[in-house]
């Protein structure tokens, strides 16, 4: 018999922990010249440096310490005027050199935080996610099973390697624990992530495209009775490839661990790998036993001395903190919390912002991305942003119905026709055929036939008893296919009537 | 003509007396004459020396403005990368691989249309101090073929000995250009760490390897260090400074007024006593030229040896991980159904030699967590130790000098089963290293009990190197008018003819 979320709660309190795996968006690898850009031909963008030749030897690309620094100050990290690039040791066919370059026990940021803020029973709550690291290293190889039914390495018959994204900049930001989030934890999980995206978006450092892995989450949970001070074992649970799947993960490893606990059994310490379909995660490796990286100096390397004034330069040209941000926004926009809150927790922001930027009214691009497409998005069961439609499109068509060239009726139409990979709006509109009826003397012949059919509504309004026009419009519309503006309709009909 | 030193070449050559296409013919010969009982080179480029040489002829031909050593033949230590040409480190391991890219020394050499005749012998990975240790077998000492020629870099020391070659590249990790030096009878530079570029370099212990040049006189090592030497972006370890005037100090080799120091430690008990004789013959002639010699203490120099072999190993142990059969190189037990680890594993067991597994594991073990900090983290403490200590010394004298290594040259077979007594070998030459200063051996005579050559080592301070050339070039000219003739007219003669 499987645990409720709230059984759950009501006995353990969660203790999280986050590491984020940020890859850079450096033109160059981390170590080397060769190129970063994603999806190329496998082992075309290699040199002797990331294939590890013998003889080869790594330089840092100094963008990507800049980078680093820039989100360390942006996580209110202090920089170490002194910090060291480490080899950890461990043999692997995807990692050339056999050790990865990364930064051990001398990181260059330390020692930060994050606010993020919750829906809670009690209104919105601020909580703070204090980082202990991040940190510079390497990314490794790609490394693709072929034949065996599980595309894992265990009866694969062979394995083909691509080098490409060996050498990627890769910066990893460790969180301290953090306890005290109560239930509460997968919201916070969640907003962490997104916050922590939010603010390296701003910053311009990386894609942050958790699909396409510029964005990886490990989330430590573990779990302890309410009112003890010792920590639990923690699992630590790998592929979470979207923000929804961040707090899946967190609660269901949550009830995974309590479902133990219960039972009198014990949580091993160990990797676990999300399933996206699932919501669950399966054993991976075991971290038992601590396995022994030898991590020693990089001496190929020489020591990272970041000048004081290079620093505060940097901290000089950061960007509005997301947070801030989107305090601005609400009262440009004046939108409401809840709204607020609704595009945030839809993961929108930024595309109602892009569509307000192309030129749209605020109220209006959010209730058609928060409204008709998030409804299609929800009836497909896809992500909003997987919809073939863009702030562009959008913004195109708000201005269409700003003009009067589009109802909103037919806007929709138009929309539906750009999802359903019809194409930009004028191609939708013009292979469709959609046009509003915005010729007075053809809505004039509708509205005198509609009079003409139903003499009575007409005479009521006539009277002055305007809610009876309603009768009378939708009559209209639907005369002239709803390719009218409702709005020009009413006011014709008033007029023809004598009401206006 | 092979007799004569890489200057003379160099000058034949301008004056149009010979073509850089016979030189190398002559050179190509004498290889093929004497090499089969030295067994200094692993792969002789014949077509792509000829081939250089014809390409400086005609550059010389044109009128062109040429490097002070074009057309001039080197032999290249097998650890450094050379576009084309099997690199093989000694080892079995690396059999067949031919890099795809020039190390930076070898770009230079290159550039400086320097003749490169083939790739030498050496310790597998430059571990060791015998040349025994080459996967291919050893090199033979031509002042005794039934004697080590040094090493690591024995087949580039033993090139220049038995006149297959006036110019070499060694690289120094603990005394592997030095050392064979000493026991040849030849010239050799380790010049300071990050002096010569490092990029194309096969690493054995990044922190302590450095490329360096070898010769049969202290000006053609000048030379040499001067065209390969420089700041080089794709090592960061390199030094971004002008490359310190040796040629200069060998051309003028005055030691007026400079204090020589004798480090107390290196001397004594240990070192026989041809190896003593020679030394103290040598202090006296540079003081005769002119310098005061003083004596400093080096007191931690003790451990220097100790936190060596923790040192090297532990970088070796992780340098040497990329051996592993996915990429280049050796690949054993591929057969179906093996997976990728065993792979590795079989590889790395057939491919690499004892002394190199001696070293891996004992890297390991150093860098395990529990050991780190008793092992790696105290000699990296006595590193600092050694380096303090120098910089004292160098408060007292502008060079300290020792004899190179305690013994001359010992049998082939005679220390294979004795790691540690091979490894005293190199506890002159180790604290250079440690500290990253330069360091020079240049023979100071034969031992009397043996008549094998002795090596005397002068050191310099971080980017003095020019310091070590001037002392150098006084002692070796005080040297010559003893003699009346250069200590390599006494190497006897080898199979061929010359």
């Amino acid at each position: 018999m499987s645990l409720t979320y709230e059984d759950v709660i009501a006995k353990y309190e969660p203790v999280l922990g986050l590491e984020v795996h940020v890859e850079l968006n450096t033109n160059s690898k981390m170590f080397c010249g060769c190129s970063t850009i994603f999806g190329a031909e496998p082992n075309t963008q290699t040199c002797p440096v990331c294939l590890a030749l013998p003889g080869a030897l790594p330089v840092v690309n100094e963008k990507a310490i800049e980078s680093t620094i820039k989100i360390g100050l942006a996580l209110n990290c202090s920089i170490a005027p002194f910090s060291r690039f480490a080899r950890k040791n461990y043999f692997y066919p995807d990692m050339p050199k056999n050790f990865q370059i990364s930064q051990y026990d001398e990181p260059i940021c330390v020692n930060g935080y994050v606010d993020v803020e919750i829906e809670t029973d009690e209104g919105p709550k601020k909580f703070r996610v204090e980082v202990e690291r991040v940190h510079m290293e390497e990314d490794t190889g790609k490394s693709l099973h072929v034949g065996g039914a599980t595309g894992r390495i265990h009866g694969a018959e062979y394995s083909l390697l691509d080098y490409n994204r060996a050498g990627i900049p890769l910066v990893e930001i460790v969180t301290k624990i953090v306890p005290g989030t109560g239930k509460y934890a997968p919201e916070v999980a969640k907003a962490y992530v997104a916050e922590l995206r939010d603010i390296l978006r701003s910053l311009g450092v990386s894609d942050v495209k958790m699909e396409q892995g510029s964005l990886r989450c490990d989330a430590n949970v573990s779990l302890r009775l309410i009112g003890v001070e010792k920590l639990g074992t923690r699992s630590e649970t790998k592929n979470v490839n979207s923000l929804r799947s961040v707090e899946r993960a967190v609660r269901g490893e949550m009830i995974r661990h309590a479902e133990l606990l219960n039972k009198g059994e014990r949580v091993v310490q160990e990797t676990r790998h999300f399933q996206e379909e699932s919501g669950l995660t399966r054993s991976g490796r075991s971290k038992e036993q601590a396995e022994d990286y030898r991590y020693f100096p990089e001496p190929d390397l020489v020591p990272v001395e970041p000048d004081a004034k290079w620093i505060e330069e940097l901290r000089a040209q950061l960007p509005e903190r997301p947070s801030v941000h989107r305090k601005r926004l609400q009262e440009e926009w004046s939108v409401p919390d809840k709204e607020m809150a609704a595009m945030i927790n839809a993961d929108l922001l930024d595309t109602v912002e892009a569509t307000v930027i192309l030129g749209s009214d605020p109220t209006k691009a959010r209730s058609w991305w928060l409204g008709e497409i998030s409804r299609i998005a929800n009836e497909q069961n896809v992500s909003v942003k997987e919809l073939a439609i863009t702030p562009t499109d959008v913004a195109e068509i708000v201005a269409l119905v700003a003009k009067g060239e589009l109802t909103d009726k037919l806007a929709r139409q138009v929309v539906e026709g750009v999802i359903a990979g019809e194409g930009k709006p004028a191609a939708v509109i013009s292979a469709r055929g959609i046009k509003v009826v915005n010729d007075d003397s053809a809505l004039m012949a509708a509205i005198e036939k509609a009079c003409a059919e139903q003499p009575e509504t007409a005479e009521k309004v006539r009277n002055g008893h305007l809610p009876a026009a309603g009768a009378l419009i939708g009559a209209i519309m639907k005369e002239t296919k709803g390719q009218a503006d409702a709005a020009r309709v009413r006011e014709l009909l008033l007029s023809f009537l004598g009401q206006a | 003509m092979i007799r004569s030193s890489a200057s003379e070449m160099a000058s034949a050559l301008a004056q149009g007396e010979i073509t850089s296409v016979a030189l190398t013919q002559l050179h190509l010969d004498r290889i093929a004459s004497v090499d089969k009982d030295v067994h200094a080179f692993l792969h002789i480029d014949t077509e792509g020396a000829l081939e250089q040489a014809s390409a400086v002829d005609a550059k010389r031909a044109k009128g062109e403005k040429l490097s002070p050593l074009a057309g001039v033949p080197l032999a290249l230590k097998d650890v450094l990368a050379q576009k084309g040409v099997p690199t093989t480190c000694g080892s079995k391991i690396l059999e067949g691989w031919r890099p795809p890219y020039d190390s930076t020394v070898v770009a230079k050499l290159k550039k400086n249309d320097i003749v490169i005749l083939g790739k030498t012998n050496m310790d597998e990975f430059a571990m060791g101090s015998s040349t025994e240790n080459s996967a291919y077998g050893p090199t033979h000492n031509p002042w005794d073929l039934s004697r080590i020629p040094g090493g690591s870099g024995g087949g580039s020391a033993a090139s220049l000995a038995a006149f297959e070659a006036p110019l070499a590249i060694g690289t120094d990790t603990g005394g592997s250009i030095r050392q064979p030096a000493a026991v040849t009878g030849t010239v050799g530079v380790k010049p300071t760490y990050g002096g010569v570029s490092r990029y194309g370099l096969v690493a054995f212990s990044s922190s302590l390897d450095q490329a360096g040049p070898c010769a049969r006189t202290v000006l053609d090592t000048a030379l040499l260090h001067e065209a390969i030497a420089g700041h080089d972006a794709k090592d960061a370890t390199s030094i971004n400074a002008p490359v310190p005037q040796v040629v200069a100090a060998a051309k003028s080799g005055d030691v007026k007024g400079m204090k020589i120091g004798v480090v107390k430690e290196l001397n004594g008990d240990g070192y026989q006593p041809g190896v003593r004789a020679r030394f103290e013959e040598s202090l006296e002639l540079l003081a005769k030229a002119g310098a005061e010699i003083v004596e400093v203490s080096c007191p931690n120099f003790e451990y220097a040896l100790a936190a060596y072999y923790l040192i090297a190993p532990s970088e070796c142990s992780s340098n040497l991980a990329r051996f592993d059969a996915m990429r280049y190189g050796l690949r054993v037990g591929d057969v179906n159904g093996a997976s990728a680890e065993e792979v590795m594993n079989l590889t790395r067991e057939v491919g690499f030699g004892r002394e190199v597994k001696r070293r891996i594991i004992l890297g390991t073990y150093a860098l395990s967590s529990g050991y780190y900090d008793a092992y790696y983290g105290s000699a990296q403490k006595v590193r600092t130790l050694i380096t303090q200590d120098f910089t004292a010394a160098f408060t007292k004298a502008d060079v300290l000098v020792s004899p190179t290594c305690p013994t001359t040259a010992f049998k082939i077979g005679e220390k294979s089963n004795d790691p540690l007594a091979m490894y005293l070998n190199d506890i002159a030459t180790i604290p250079v290293n440690m500290a990253g200063i330069g360091g020079m051996s240049l023979p100071s005579g034969l031992a009397d009990e043996d008549g094998l050559p002795v090596g005397f080592q002068i050191m310099s301070p971080v980017m003095k190197d020019e310091r070590m050339y001037s002392v150098g070039a006084a002692l070796e000219a005080a040297l010559l008018s003893k003699w009346g003739a250069p200590i390599l007219s006494k190497v006897p003669a080898l199979g061929g003819r010359v």
